[in-house]
This record gives structure tokens, sequence and C-alpha cells, in this order.
């Protein structure tokens, strides 16, 4: 169990090519941290510098007080699980999870104990004597775990081990993970590309674009208080509406329409306007809306999304599939869920935080 | 191409019976006339059928070799023959392995270009170098010495070659996943690489086995003492005989004896070698 603080890292690969600039990042012992960002944007590559597997170019990991910028992999107290699960594949299951033990020298007594505890725990006991290659995908994926779990590591760091499993049991793993990693209290890094596994998995989200940090937060810091368009966009799903519109005072003008901020507007001038779609609405009569130019649905069963356009900006909305739909409609939004961002910059403009940003997580009774 | 009617199963199992037999035929009227008498196939039939000198030829040709055509025991040879084959198999397999995991795994200066002079010496017939290698080889008073025999043809870059195919197909998170597990290069070359290449080691050892096994022109400049001869310069020493007074029923028992060791390689490598080819998977 350790801390790990990453201090101002950068990767700069032999060729001179940028990959991750300038990061910092503190873990406390037994956190769960989900580095999020799409392909390219880093995120392995400051895993695997955690790990030891890329050399750090600049700045200093720290894996609890210990700098371990030119220790080797074994030495670091870590485990890593791959996304493709790298089991041994000319070992048994018994061998591939003692693997690790054995080159440590840990006696044989010592190592069937841990073996037999993770299997238990993984529930992978009957298939201690297969073959990975006689295991299915989701088995595969506990036996890599497995291997983890048996080195009783100070970290565990995941490297998109869910992206190869389709999509009920990476569900079901999920669950799994974050479950085990509750249970043995063990500081994790996971990298994904995915932002529902992110949000569902972390206590805190590191969103990477670009190798640089966007945003760390609490999930829900995350999702209602958008540090900046690419995080907006990145995180939630249908993405945050996006739009053009100018501050008129207390005004907002969005393409053809202007709507009443109640106080809420930050500056004045040219913004980007974000809006989740579930927090737009069929307007009622009386009050101020957009009007909005229906192209397509998507029927999500529970929710039908709405896709559209007010002036020549798309927007999506999520409505109640009840709610009776024509061509023209005339769409609402409270001031108080409008997100506003620097045109420029993209960065959100200081002003309001919605409550729901402020909620601390509720800690499951273990 | 899967249907099934009988003309066709007639027609391709004619092909296959007609070119079995093309190909066997030769091998059995050797085997034939090695268990007959040495005039028997002078005297215009040739017999079809095995002789009763089965023993007598080939525990003559075994045992006491062929002296006035210069050919020692057979045994001797075909003993000489094992060692300088299983030496250069085992010799090209150790060496083109462990160049490839350097290649594949390390990162060092002149890599690159130490690769392709590898891959270069693949189109270089052994033939080509021959008078020079003679050339060092007798400065380093190598003649008439297993090392002569093998040393000079061990580095292979066939082999080296395809072990480094081989290796740029494991995945490098194994690699990864190994050195997490705290296992070094050496370790993970013993534990991993060498377990995942079986199958690949088998198919080369047949290979090189026979490779070296069928070595003829370089064994043939470095040995001069019969105590070094190898089986099949012998079957050119007995079938060179200079007043033409050759023993064909000694030359054709010969030639059995020294056809058979490699089939026997390929007839039990090849189980394990097939076993493999089935088993893997990564």
């Amino acid at each position: 169990m350790a801390s790990i603080d990453v201090e101002n890292v950068g990767k700069v690969y032999s060729g001179g090519v940028r990959a991750v600039t300038d990061i910092k990042l503190n873990i406390a012992d037994g956190e769960f941290i989900v580095l999020v960002g799409p392909s390219g944007c880093g995120k392995s590559t400051l895993l695997r510098m955690v790990a030891g597997l890329e050399t750090i170019s600049e700045g200093e990991v720290k894996i609890g007080s210990r700098v371990v910028n030119n220790v080797e992999p074994a030495d670091r107290d870590i485990a890593m699980v791959f996304q493709n699960y790298a089991l041994y594949p000319h070992m048994t299951v018994y061998n591939n999870l003692a693997y690790g033990l054995k080159n440590r020298g840990t006696p044989k007594a010592e190592i069937d104990a841990r073996v037999a505890e993770a299997a238990r725990m993984l529930e992978i006991t009957q298939y201690l004597e297969r073959k990975p290659r006689a295991l299915s995908g989701g088995q595969r994926q506990r036996v890599a775990m497995g291997r983890a779990i048996v080195r009783k590591p100070a970290a565990f760091l995941f490297d998109e081990p869910l992206s190869n499993l389709d999509a009920k049991l990476r569900v079901s793993m999920r669950g799994e993970i974050k479950r085990l990693q509750r249970r043995l209290g063990t500081t994790s890094i996971y990298v994904t590309h995915d932002q529902l596994e992110a949000m569902t998995l972390a206590d805190r989200l590191v969103v990477l674009n670009g190798g640089q940090i966007e945003q760390i937060g609490a999930p829900l810091e995350v999702y209602h208080a958008p540090a900046s368009t690419f995080v907006a966009s990145f995180i939630g799903s249908p993405a945050m509406n996006l739009v053009k519109g100018e501050l008129h005072g207390d005004k907002l003008a969005i393409g053809p329409a202007m709507i009443g901020l109640n106080g809420f507007a930050p500056t004045s001038g040219a913004v980007t306007v974000g809006v989740r779609a579930e927090d737009l609405r069929i307007a009622r009569d009386d009050e101020e809306a957009l009007p909005f130019r229906l192209e397509y649905t998507e029927e999500l069963g529970a929710q039908r999304l709405i896709h559209g356009t007010v002036g020549d900006q798309q927007i999506t909305a999520a409505v109640s599939p009840e709610i009776a739909l024509s061509p023209e409609m005339r769409i609402a939004v409270d001031a108080k869920r409008l997100h506003f961002f620097s045109i420029d910059t993209g960065k959100r403009l200081p002003g309001h935080v919605p409550a729901e940003a402020k909620f601390a997580p509720v800690e499951p009774v273990l | 191409m899967v249907e099934n009617r009988p003309f066709l199963n007639f027609l391709t199992h004619l092909v296959l019976i007609l070119g079995v037999l093309m190909v066997v035929f030769p091998v059995y009227l050797a085997f034939i006339a090695s268990t007959h008498g040495p005039t028997d196939f002078m005297s215009g039939i040739v017999p079809l059928l095995p002789g009763d000198r089965f023993s007598a030829n080939y525990g003559y040709l075994l045992g006491t070799g062929e002296s006035t055509a210069g050919a020692p025991p057979f045994l001797l040879m075909l003993a000489n023959s094992l060692v300088m084959a299983i030496m250069i198999a085992v010799g090209k397999i150790a060496i083109s392995i462990i160049s490839a995991f350097a290649i594949v795994y390390f990162r060092f200066p002149l890599r690159v270009p130490a690769f392709w002079l590898i891959f270069m010496t693949l189109m270089l017939p052994v033939e080509v170098r021959i008078l020079p290698t003679y050339k060092v080889v007798a400065d380093l008073g190598m003649l008439n010495s297993y090392s002569g025999l093998v040393i000079p043809v061990i580095a292979s870059a066939t082999a080296t070659f395809l072990f480094r195919q081989f290796f740029l197909t494991v995945p490098e998170e194994m690699m990864e996943a190994a050195r997490v597990d705290g296992a070094g290069p050496l370790k993970f070359f013993r534990d991993i690489l060498l377990p995942l290449s079986r199958t690949n080691i088998a198919a080369l050892f047949i290979i090189m086995f026979i490779y070296g096994w069928n070595q003829y022109l370089w064994p043939m400049l470095i040995t001069t003492e019969p105590h070094y001869y190898t089986v099949v310069m012998g079957i050119k020493r007995l079938a060179s005989v200079l007043d033409g007074d050759n023993q064909w029923n000694l030359v054709m028992a010969g030639v059995i004896l020294a056809g058979l060791p490699p089939v026997l390689v390929i007839i039990f490598m090849q189980r394990l070698f097939v076993k493999g080819l089935v088993e893997t998977e990564k």
C-alpha cells in the first residue's frame, strides 16, 4: 500500500516526439485513479512510466516516498494488468500466477497459499491446472488480475484491461474490479478510453488530452463542472452540446434566439455554451425558448434522444419517450444548467458551479 | 474442391500412387540390390525380390568396410556423420536463437546493420566462400577434426531470420509482464521464449540435421584421415573404385544406411513438431 506522486513528469521519445507534458498528480493511498482520454493522449505512456516500462524523460515518480525513476519494474512493488492479458501461454494458470513470486524467491508454501487465495477470490480455482488457451476471455482476464493480486503490490496498474471483452462481460468485470480494489484497498491507476468505465470506476478521474491534464476530479465533479470544452465533449454520453453563443448583459443569444440568464452570466461577449442533453426540455408556451428543428431521433428505451438544429448549430436533447414530437419545437434550459467556456482557450469561465458537482460520492457499506 | 465423386477419387489416387511409385521405386531397387551378390546386377536381368546376402553385405560394410576402396567401416562413418549432424544442428539452433534474441530484444548500436549483415549471408552458398574458409580452417589447425567439420558451417542466417520473425510475433506485453514479474533478460529467454519456440526449434532441428548429414563437399575437403570420414563421403569412396570393378551391392547398402538416419529423425521429430504446431496459440 502506498501513495503515488507524479511530479512534473514529461516524456519525449528518442525521435523528439513529445508524448506527455508536465503531469502533476498526487494519488492517495488506496485511491482508485482513472486516466481517461482519446487514443494518443498519453495516458498509456504515463501509466507505463509509473510501471517502469518507459523511461521518464522529465520529472519524478514516487511510489510511497521512494523516487523510482531508475528502479526496475520488478522492484517498484507494482503489478500490471495488460490489455491483451499477456499470460504466458505455455504455463498453467497456477504457474502464471506463481511466476512472479517464484522469481522473487518466495517460499513454496507461501506461493501455494497466495495463489489459492487469489484463485478463490477470483473464482478460478477449478482452472488452476489449465493452460490459458483453454480459458474464455473473461477467465483469462481473471487470471491476469490474479497475477497482479498474488503479488500483494503497493499499486495496481491497469492498461485498458477490459477492452478485449464483450460489452456484457465488460460491465460485470468492471464491477468486479471495483469490488476487489475496495476489498484489497490497493492504490490503483486504471487507463481507459471509455468514459463510462472511467466514470463508474474512479474515485478521481484524470482527463488527459494531447499529453496534458485537462482536469482532475471526482466523476460527478468532472461531469457537472467540466473544466474545458474538451472534457465537456469527452465525458458523458451523449456528449455535451457545445454551441456558439453571445452574452449581452443577462441575456444569451444562441443563433436567432435570446434567453434570459437570471444572473448566471459569467462575462459578456462571445462564449462557447455547453448544455447536457438531459438538461434540455420541451419548453412551456410561456417561457423563453430556443427554436429547435428536429432532424432524427434515437430511441434508448428509457429516454429518447432528439437530434436537430437551433439556428445552424447541432443540438441533441434527451427527452421522455412519451412526449409528442413535431418537426419544429421549442426547447428550454434552466440558466443554472448552462456551462460557459472561453471561445479562445476552451477553458471553463469562472462562475456558477452546479450543486451536484460538490456532492461527495456515497461510500458503499462493505 | 471437397466434391466426392468416385471418378475424381480414382483419379487423385492414381496420381498419388504413381507419384509415390516414382519416388519409392528407385529406393526399393537400391534396397533389393543391397541384398544380392556383387554380380547379380550385372547379369542383365535386374532382380526385383530381395536376395540372400542381406546380413552378409550389411555386416561386412558396417563392421570391416571396403578397404580396397579406401572406405573405413560404415559404423565409424555413421557415428562421424551423426556427431557432425547433431553438432551442426544443435550449434546452428543455439547460435541463431541467441543472435535473434539479441537482435529483437536489445537496443544496441549497429543493431540493424548487424541484422542485415546476417541476412545478406543468406544469399551466399557455402561453395562461394569455400577456399577462404579452407585456408582459415587449415591455418587454425582444424583439418581432420570434428571442430573443423562443424564450426565453419555452424552459423545460420536462415535460422536467425526465422527465429527473429517468430520473436517479432510474440507480443511485447509478454516481455513487459515478465519484467514486472521480476524476470531479467536471461530468465525471460529461458522461461518464456525457449518454451514458446519449441516447435520452431523442432522444425529447424529436422532441417538442420539433414543439412548437416548431407554435407559432402566440405567434409571431402578437410578430412584426409579415414578416421574422420563421414558416411556420405564413404559412398563416394565405394562408388569410385579405380578399375571399374564396382561392388554395386555394397554401394547400395551404403546408400540405404546413409539414408536411414534422416528418415528416422523426421519420423520421430515430426510428431513433436506437428503436436507443437497444433498446440501453439499466442
